[in-house]
């Protein structure tokens, strides 16, 4: 089979989807190069999973088109079908079935060859650390062990295009490291992924490239690194015990950097790509206009932050009234 | 990252026909609903529970305050009215079943799977059809226990338990269709009972259409339920028995079978094709 000659693996542009008054998706383009990680970022209700049911055949958009692996995703759906994976947000694997049996069904009905279903199953339990318990029901599985089964369920049929949405919302560190390792190596195999995040890290750590949708369009896009470097990597945060403390200490650092500070009642937020030495040249500054903070945070820019910088909004609210509030973290 | 295409080899997927893929498909979603009963048996010895209750009640309790037209013992006139009550209430399973798979993601998983459209539905409803011929051979164990006699040809008892599962197998498109639409599988049981409730009991399946108020009887008289266990009945009692003929009942019962099967099955699978 020959997936799409040329054409890249996902290839959608103007895409639109409306629910109810709800405008998920307004105009999205998007184009995923084969064998790459591609990162939709963005908020709760920012549209990233209606991208993603668009793109495995779920739903059809109102308006736009998309390819995905040289195929129509509604006129030639079913193609797109033999060439996708999806695990979503939560472990789509049957609870009374054994893990063993999940895989295997799955096999079935992507229309693998009888005789590879079993070796394929096999293969993947060992890979996802699933072999000590083949032959239980699902439903004494943990909540990692289920997440594992849904993303091997997922690479059974061997996706070149593999949808992932939020694969890491709710586990612990130690199996998030686990999954993206995986994510890695299927990669590294020539797997083509599609992953949403509302973490700017597990971006930034996975993909070759990044979307941030917020409202259903793409507000920015690039590598992690041009991103960031809109950004600074590092954020310094200070508390003062005024708004005038906190807007006389704004005018006073602002001389040193190449940024331009924001205030946000009595909080100051430096952006940087040279924190340390900024940090110091602040602390000096402030300490000779008697300005001391009461709190200081020093840390890597969050999903927020790339938010701030694009939208000047927050990006927690998911409200439009407390989006266009004036500022305030929610 | 290469723009090159990827070649995949071609032996990993097979093309079957159309028709033979519809069938595997829902063979191997059949299957796994059937797991269900094997490991979760609870579900099966809860189902047989309350028409068996039903049984003992209506032989015992009920039974003898009820005189049936024509000299029929009640316990033979109760019988084909239990078995069909059984399989509709039994029908709700589908609609709990959907319910649960559309809240899990399991269907947004099958629906990405490159399977028959109808499959999910046509391996569900085989399933459930499955579970029901066990069910009814237990109602059947059940009632001769309690001194139920058929009155005909082996055949025709045949033909009338055949009659029964055709319906049951109708009655669960349309609750495959509930479990679809409502989406929650408490909800869907909730919103089945008013619906299933007077086609039940406002019909001939406990007393005599003729023993209701003149304004039920019409209702009573010509409802699926009724006429499938009209039909049930001459087939085990014998027509005279019933007053009726087991020809025309049994085609309008199966005119009913068909009609549901007709209307819910392409509506319920269009509806599975724009779920999630």
């Amino acid at each position: 089979m020959t997936l799409g000659t040329g054409e890249p693996a996902v290839d959608a542009s103007g895409l639109h989807k409306r629910f109810g008054h709800t405008e998920a998706l307004r105009g999205v383009d998007l184009r995923v190069a084969w064998g790459s990680v591609f990162a939709l970022l963005g908020p709760n209700g920012a549209g990233k999973t209606t991208a993603i049911r668009v793109l495995t055949t779920l739903i059809r958009p109102d308006a736009g088109s998309a390819r995905v692996a040289g195929f129509d995703v509604v006129r030639q759906a079913r193609e797109v079908r033999y060439r996708i994976g999806l695990a979503g947000q939560n472990a789509a694997v049957d609870p009374n079935l054994t893990g063993t049996e999940n895989l295997r069904l799955i096999g079935r009905l992507a229309q693998l060859p009888r005789t590879h279903i079993a070796p394929r199953a096999g293969e993947l339990l060992e890979r996802f650390q699933l072999s000590h318990a083949p032959d239980r029901a699902v439903r004494t599985y943990s909540g990692g062990m289920r997440r594992r089964l849904d993303v091997a369920a997922a690479l059974v049929p061997r996706p070149p295009v593999l949808f992932l949405d939020e694969p890491t919302t709710g586990l612990d560190l130690q199996s998030r490291n686990e999954l993206w390792n995986t994510i890695r190596e299927l990669v590294a195999e020539g797997t083509s992924v599609v992953l949403t995040t509302q973490y700017l890290e597990e971006a930034d750590r996975l993909a070759h490239h990044v979307a941030v949708v917020d409202r259903g369009v793409i507000i920015a896009e690039g590598t992690p690194a041009e991103l960031k470097a809109q950004l600074g990597s590092t954020v310094i945060e200070l508390g003062l015990d005024s708004e005038q403390a906190a807007a006389r200490s704004q005018s006073v650092v602002a001389g040193l950097l190449a940024r331009a500070p924001e205030r946000e009642d009595s909080t100051v937020r430096i952006t940087s790509d040279d924190g340390p030495r900024v940090l110091i040249d602040v602390l000096r500054l402030l300490d000779a206009a008697e300005l001391i903070p009461t709190t200081l945070t020093v840390r890597e820019p969050s999903l927020d932050d790339v938010f701030l910088a694009l939208t000047g909004r927050h990006s927690e609210s998911d409200q439009p009234s407390a989006l266009a509030s004036n500022g305030a973290r929610p | 990252m290469t723009s090159a295409a990827i070649v995949i080899p071609s032996a990993d997927i097979e093309r079957r026909l159309p028709v033979v893929a519809a069938v595997r498909d829902a063979g191997a979603i059949a299957w796994r609903n059937l797991i269900t009963y094997r490991r979760v048996p609870q579900l099966l010895v809860f189902s047989t529970i309350q028409p068996v209750i039903f049984v003992l009640m209506f032989r015992y309790v009920f039974g003898g305050a009820i005189k049936i037209p024509g000299g029929v013992p009640y316990v033979d006139f109760l019988m084909p009215g239990i078995f069909v009550q059984t399989v509709v209430f039994g029908a709700m399973a589908a609609a709990i079943g959907l319910a649960t798979d559309l809240k899990t993601g399991l269907l947004e998983r099958f629906r990405t799977l490159p399977m028959s459209r109808s499959a999910v539905l046509a391996g569900r409803t085989l399933a459930d059809m499955s579970r029901n011929v066990f069910v009814i051979a237990l109602m059947v164990l059940v009632g001769v226990a309690v001194g139920f006699r058929v009155h005909t040809s082996m055949l025709e008892v045949i033909a009338g338990l055949l009659l029964v599962l055709l319906f049951s197998y109708a009655m669960s498109w349309v609750f495959a269709l509930v479990g679809l639409a409502v989406g929650d599988p408490e909800t869907s049981q909730a919103a089945a009972f008013p619906v299933l409730a007077p086609l039940v009991f406002a019909s001939s399946a406990f007393v005599p259409v003729s023993s209701m108020p003149t304004w039920l009887q019409g209702f009573a008289l010509h409802q699926p339920v009724s006429a499938v266990i009209t039909a049930v009945r001459d087939l085990t009692l014998g027509a005279q028995a019933t007053g009726g003929s087991t020809g025309t009942d049994a085609i309008q019962a199966l005119a009913w079978c068909a009609g549901i099967l007709v209307v819910f099955a392409p509506l319920a699978v269009w509806r599975y094709r724009r779920t999630v």
